[in-house]
């Protein structure tokens, strides 16, 4: 857990800094207007968690959510009655899209990044193909309001992504969570202690793909339905991932780690909105801050702060005494 | 001494110029694929009472195919290294823009030179950031990318500049058949393909990028071969932009994203047969690899299939390749 | 002949340990300069001071009179000093002429001269008798022994001063062995310095002209070879005599039979026969090569056996083989045994998470049985010593309770205090009932260790000892002469 602080760091800094830009950020209404927009991109990080922690890359998130969303306009199209079957459909095709990512990853030794890639080309081609090359139909107001509406004064998008993070955590603690993240640091070992790699890989991209489906539902609502949805989402879940100080490769950060480095990207972009800063230059920002969270993550310590933490420290690698001796 | 030194410098078969489609090389399956799918598109094209070979058809492929192809040829450089850059497409609408806007001001030349700067002061961003930083590669472009989309976002909302009539002609002119873009590509992936064979630092990238603890141990400087990489790599999608911007007649902020010249750029190199993780593949294999894509779209628009279907295609050939190649180092 | 190599007062210290401390050594031209000491001696860091690849904390180093600059590896290589690693350091992409030169490829008008390259490497191929492969030939294809062939040409090319190997032989079958032999003995006709790491006494007493001993990072002795004894060496190593070093053997006959293979075989083992039966530790003996490691994969699933009976029944994968109670210490903690960047916690109960559920009670429990000292769940294995982490990989498998434990080199890269904790361990885990079968490539541990001993040649069963054999039995068996 020590690696995950730096994040929790940064996000109440930025947390801070909105608050003062705009006293409404401490009610209760605006604060949750902001968790509410967080999430689609929070769950969406909770996913990508699984498949990075285990050393393998979900590059087709961003087409999936894009792929869902037009495909539940066209099926409901206005319907009421096809919400909640289309619902269960969404959910459905986003394991069955991990499925296939993880079983040609595993099975096929495809690298995940082409893997992944390829399912972006795939999803982004059959969907318009479907549709004819722009969305048609149009969502019913029962499916809008999971990322529109809410319980009360609480946004579903709220209690959706709370869940979410509860069954995370859990899963995180539980065996299977305990034993991917081995996968991800040293596939061999956990092999040869009885781990089924590929399965446990597999199980990771289907939750990814799952994710994807419930951010595509939750941003469906939110920001209605267009062919730009999900562009790009990949590489901000990524982004996301890895500002949570998890690591590219496996093995190792915390799946809180990446949800709060899915909240820093959006309190920055609400900081940037707040301060007046083009919308243009968020990405810019958004740049540097990525580069820089890494580098002094990976940067090592100094020597003194190197003593200071030999017995845990965890956000460097030391030199391994064990290694270096015959 | 003197007899044992006579033992012969051994008698490998393969011819040296042969070596990067003999049986041996990575790059062979991308070429019979090439070949099978050309003669299928040639067999394609007769029923339809068309010419594969027509001079319009095949000048029409290189000409698509040479902005992706000099990237790919850069890209090949970073990827053999061990490395990778995400950051090529908003390059490409970066140095359009400079180009176009150079030129309108300052003329031809000075603009060439401005771009290669730019170019080249990315690329070497990218490398410091990468081994100076200790930033994985995938993030250290993605950033350095996003901060280009920043700026690109932020000055320009569309097209600006202009690029003269004499320097737009690098796009559609042609010299007898062949298309001046083409020459270019071609210029460029033979001497991408001359440093990797033949020059020390082509032999150190390989080095860093198969091993990168070997080639410490062995004395390379291996920061310095990643960085100069880059910094190829970057100039390539610099003149990507350059011949983009004389096609286009301006600059424009999205030709490069809008292109997926980033993420395709990496396909096309993988379907040559050249080892994401590095240190084993070359140049030809991505010239076969950016050249298959293209016959495939032509044989797309022959049949007029809907260019959304290129999309799906494209994504199944890609994962079948590597699928493909995989079993085949698994069987050795 | 004059001295090439000098290192004066060398010390170096790690975080958490000093590894090094006024270390000197001399090697003269011509000279094969044998440098021992157990695991974690500072062998291997003194060599990677000399390569450039650690920088001492005090110290210097003079190569023919002149000081050396530490920075980088090719500052050594410059200097004349070249290193043989244990883990080959090609390319196996490149050709073989590629991996001599690399990182100094000769070079014409700014071009890479591959002719000068690839006649350099025939002459020197030849110039070793080397026929069997050429310049051209792509490292994958070579064999381990022709790729060390490659690496004395690589270390030739650069007219290396002095010669580094490290644990040459350790990857190497024994008729390579010989070949090694005789290049060692060429670099010397040439008037190379060869500094020679290994702690096989045996090939010392062949090649060395001149040994030197560390100690817990320090330099014990330098003695010429023929003034000192076998018995002299193991003592400055180890620093005390080996007798008491091993716990009693079993004190009641063996029990049960828990696991008997016959004919078994795949495509690296043929014609086995085995039983091991409750309460006895068994021990598996053998040359680099002979099949030590593929016979223990074979019996626990991980390379199963395509034929032959199996009771339990045959594993075909490494869930069969931890289902039908069976566990495996493997030989590499670090590459196939722990995942090193989670806790220990994570680590010992990999085996029970990874099957149908938790066993084995309480982690601090389990810690404690396997005497990790401080037993600190949290603690990330890597941060652990060699000895430690090998407890923590025996914690991994009592947490299932395997009825047969198969251990391979369970004493490798460990201090000799953990050794006798870890020996002492297994023999409690016999006592308990457990069938044990423990792959050592340290004669004196198997023999110390054994109730009986199995002896495997060539991917068969080439005899059974009885506990307490010579090392010379074992030896002749395990050679075939």
């Amino acid at each position: 857990m020590r690696r995950t602080l730096p994040i929790f760091g940064v996000l109440a800094v930025l947390l801070v800094a909105i608050a003062v830009a705009n006293p409404y950020f401490l009610e209760l209404p605006g604060f949750l207007a902001f968790v509410k927009r967080a999430a689609p991109l929070a769950i969406l990080a909770a996913g990508q968690y699984f498949v990075i922690v285990s050393g393998e890359f979900d590059l087709s998130v961003g087409s999936l959510v894009t792929a869902e969303v037009v495909i539940a306009a066209r099926l409901i199209d206005g319907d009421p009655g096809a919400t909640w079957p289309v619902i269960a459909l969404l959910l459905v095709l986003g394991a069955l899209i991990g499925l296939v990512n993880g079983a040609v990853t595993t099975l096929l030794r495809v690298p995940s990044f082409i893997t992944t890639l390829g399912m972006m080309l795939i999803l982004a081609g059959a969907v318009f193909l479907w549709t004819g090359g722009a969305p048609r139909g149009a969502l019913t107001e029962e499916f809008r309001t999971f990322g529109r509406g809410g319980l009360g004064p609480v946004p579903w998008s709220v209690l959706i992504l709370l869940a979410v993070v509860t069954a995370v955590v859990l899963l995180m603690r539980a065996d299977f969570g305990r034993t991917l993240v081995a996968t991800g640091d040293n596939p061999g070992a956990a092999a040869l202690s009885g781990v089924r790699v590929p399965r446990a890989k597999t199980i990771a991209f289907v939750l990814s793909g799952l994710s994807a489906a419930v951010c595509a539902i939750l941003l469906g609502g939110f920001a209605g339905v267009s062919a730009q949805v999900g562009q790009g989402l990949e590489f901000q879940a990524i982004t996301a991932v890895v500002l949570g100080g998890v690591v590219l490769g496996g093995g190792r950060g915390s799946v809180v780690a990446a949800i709060a480095g899915a909240f820093t990207l959006e309190a920055l972009f609400t900081l940037l909105n707040l301060y007046g800063i083009s919308g243009a230059l968020e990405s810019a920002v958004q740049g540097v801050i990525l580069i820089a969270a890494i580098a002094l993550g990976s940067l090592t310590l100094p020597a003194w702060a190197a003593r200071a933490r030999t017995t845990n420290a965890t956000t460097h690698t030391t030199p391994d005494p064990t290694h270096a001796k015959g | 001494m003197t007899q044992e030194l006579r033992t012969p410098v051994p008698k490998t078969p393969t011819w040296r110029g042969l070596r990067d489609v003999g049986a041996d090389s990575p790059a062979r399956p991308v070429y019979l694929s090439l070949l099978a799918l050309t003669v299928f598109a040639w067999i394609l094209f007769l029923t339809d009472g068309g010419q594969f070979f027509s001079q319009v058809n095949t000048v029409g492929i290189l000409q698509r195919s040479a902005a992706l192809g000099i990237v790919a040829v850069g890209q090949t450089l970073v990827i053999l290294a061990g490395s990778l850059d995400l950051s090529v497409a908003f390059l490409i609408s970066l140095v359009s823009l400079v180009a176009a806007e150079t030129m309108a001001d300052y003329g031809v030349l000075p603009a060439i030179g401005a771009v290669l700067a730019v170019s080249a002061l990315v690329g070497l961003v990218n490398g410091l950031v990468i081994t100076r930083l200790k930033v994985h590669a995938f993030i250290a472009t993605l950033g350095i990318s996003l901060i280009i989309k920043g700026v690109l976002d932020h000055r320009y909302d569309g097209p600006a500049g202009s690029v003269p009539e004499s320097f737009q002609r690098l796009g559609y002119d042609r010299i007898g058949p062949v298309p001046v873009s083409a020459l270019l590509w071609a210029a460029i992936a033979f001497a991408a393909w001359f440093l990797l064979r033949r020059t020390p630092l082509g032999y150190r990238i390989y080095a860093v990028g198969g091993d990168p603890e070997v080639a410490r141990l062995s004395g390379v400087r291996t920061d310095r071969v990643v960085v100069a990489a880059h910094v190829l790599c970057a100039l390539c999608a610099g003149m990507a932009g350059l011949l983009l911007a004389a096609r286009l007649g301006a600059g424009a902020p999205t030709v490069g994203s809008d292109g997926g010249y980033d993420l395709e750029s990496i396909a096309a190199v993988v379907l040559g047969g050249t080892a994401l993780a590095g240190g084993r593949g070359g140049v030809a294999g991505t010239v076969g690899g950016v050249l298959l894509l293209a016959v495939l779209d032509s044989v797309f628009n022959q049949l007029e299939i809907n260019s959304f279907a290129k999309d799906v295609v494209r994504g199944l050939v890609l994962v079948a390749a590597l699928a493909i190649y995989a079993r085949r180092r698994l069987a050795r | 002949m004059g001295l090439v190599l000098r290192m004066t007062g060398i010390g170096k210290s790690f975080p958490g340990a000093r590894v090094l401390s006024g270390v000197d050594l001399e090697v003269a031209a011509g000279e094969v300069h044998a440098l021992i000491g157990e695991n974690g001696a500072g062998k291997s860091t003194l060599m990677k001071i000399l390569a450039g690849v650690h920088t001492p904390d005090e110290g210097t180093i003079e190569i023919d009179g002149r000081a050396l600059a530490f920075g980088h590896p090719l500052d050594a290589q410059r200097a004349g000093v070249s290193i043989i690693y244990q883990e080959l350091t090609l390319l196996p992409e490149r050709t073989v002429a590629e991996n001599v030169f690399l990182g100094r490829e000769p070079v014409r008008r700014g071009l890479v001269d591959r002719e000068t390259m690839e006649r350099t490497t025939a002459e020197l191929l030849a110039s070793l008798g080397e026929d069997s492969f050429g310049p051209r030939d792509l490292v994958r294809r070579l064999s381990v022994a022709q790729q060390q062939v490659v690496e004395i040409v690589k270390a030739l090319s650069v007219d290396a001063r002095i010669v580094v190997m490290d644990e040459p032989t350790a990857a190497l079958a024994e008729h390579e062995v010989e070949l090694l032999y005789r290049l060692v003995r060429r670099l010397r006709e040439r008037g190379i310095a060869v500094l020679y790491i290994s702690h096989r006494l045996r090939e010392i007493f062949d090649l060395a002209d001149r040994v030197t001993v560390l100690k817990d990072g320090v330099k014990v002795a330098t003695e010429p070879i023929d003034r000192i004894t076998t018995a002299d060496l193991v003592r400055l190593m180890v620093g005390r005599e080996l007798t008491d070093y091993y716990p009693p053997r079993a004190q009641r006959p063996p029990g049960d039979v828990l696991l008997s293979v016959r004919g078994g075989g795949n495509d690296r083992l043929d014609g086995i026969d085995l039983e091991l039966r409750a309460g006895e530790i068994v021990g598996l003996a053998g040359l680099q090569g002979a099949g030590r490691t593929e016979l223990v994969k074979a019996l626990f699933g991980a390379e199963p056996f395509t034929r032959g009976e199996m009771t339990p029944r045959r594993p075909r994968s490494v869930r069969d083989g931890i289902a039908a109670g069976i566990g495996l210490v493997t030989e590499d903690r670090k590459s196939e045994g722990l995942a090193l960047h989670q806790s220990v916690r994570d680590n010992a109960l990999l085996v029970a998470r990874a099957g149908k559920g938790r066993a084995g009670g309480a982690v601090l429990d389990l810690l404690q049985r396997v005497r990790l000292a401080p037993p600190r769940p949290e603690q990330e294995v890597r941060h652990l010593s060699g000895g430690n982490q090998q407890k923590v990989v025996l914690a991994k498998w009592l947490t299932v309770a395997p009825r047969v434990l198969l251990f391979d080199e369970p004493t490798r890269g460990v201090d000799v205090g953990a050794k006798a904790v870890i020996h002492e361990l297994v023999r409690e885990l016999a006592d308990g009932g457990m069938a044990v079968l423990m792959v050592s490539s340290e004669l004196p541990e198997l023999i110390g260790m054994s109730d009986r001993i199995l002896v495997l040649r060539d991917g068969r069963i080439a005899g059974h000892l009885p506990a307490g054999a010579t090392e010379e039995a074992v030896m002749e068996l395990a050679a075939g002469s």
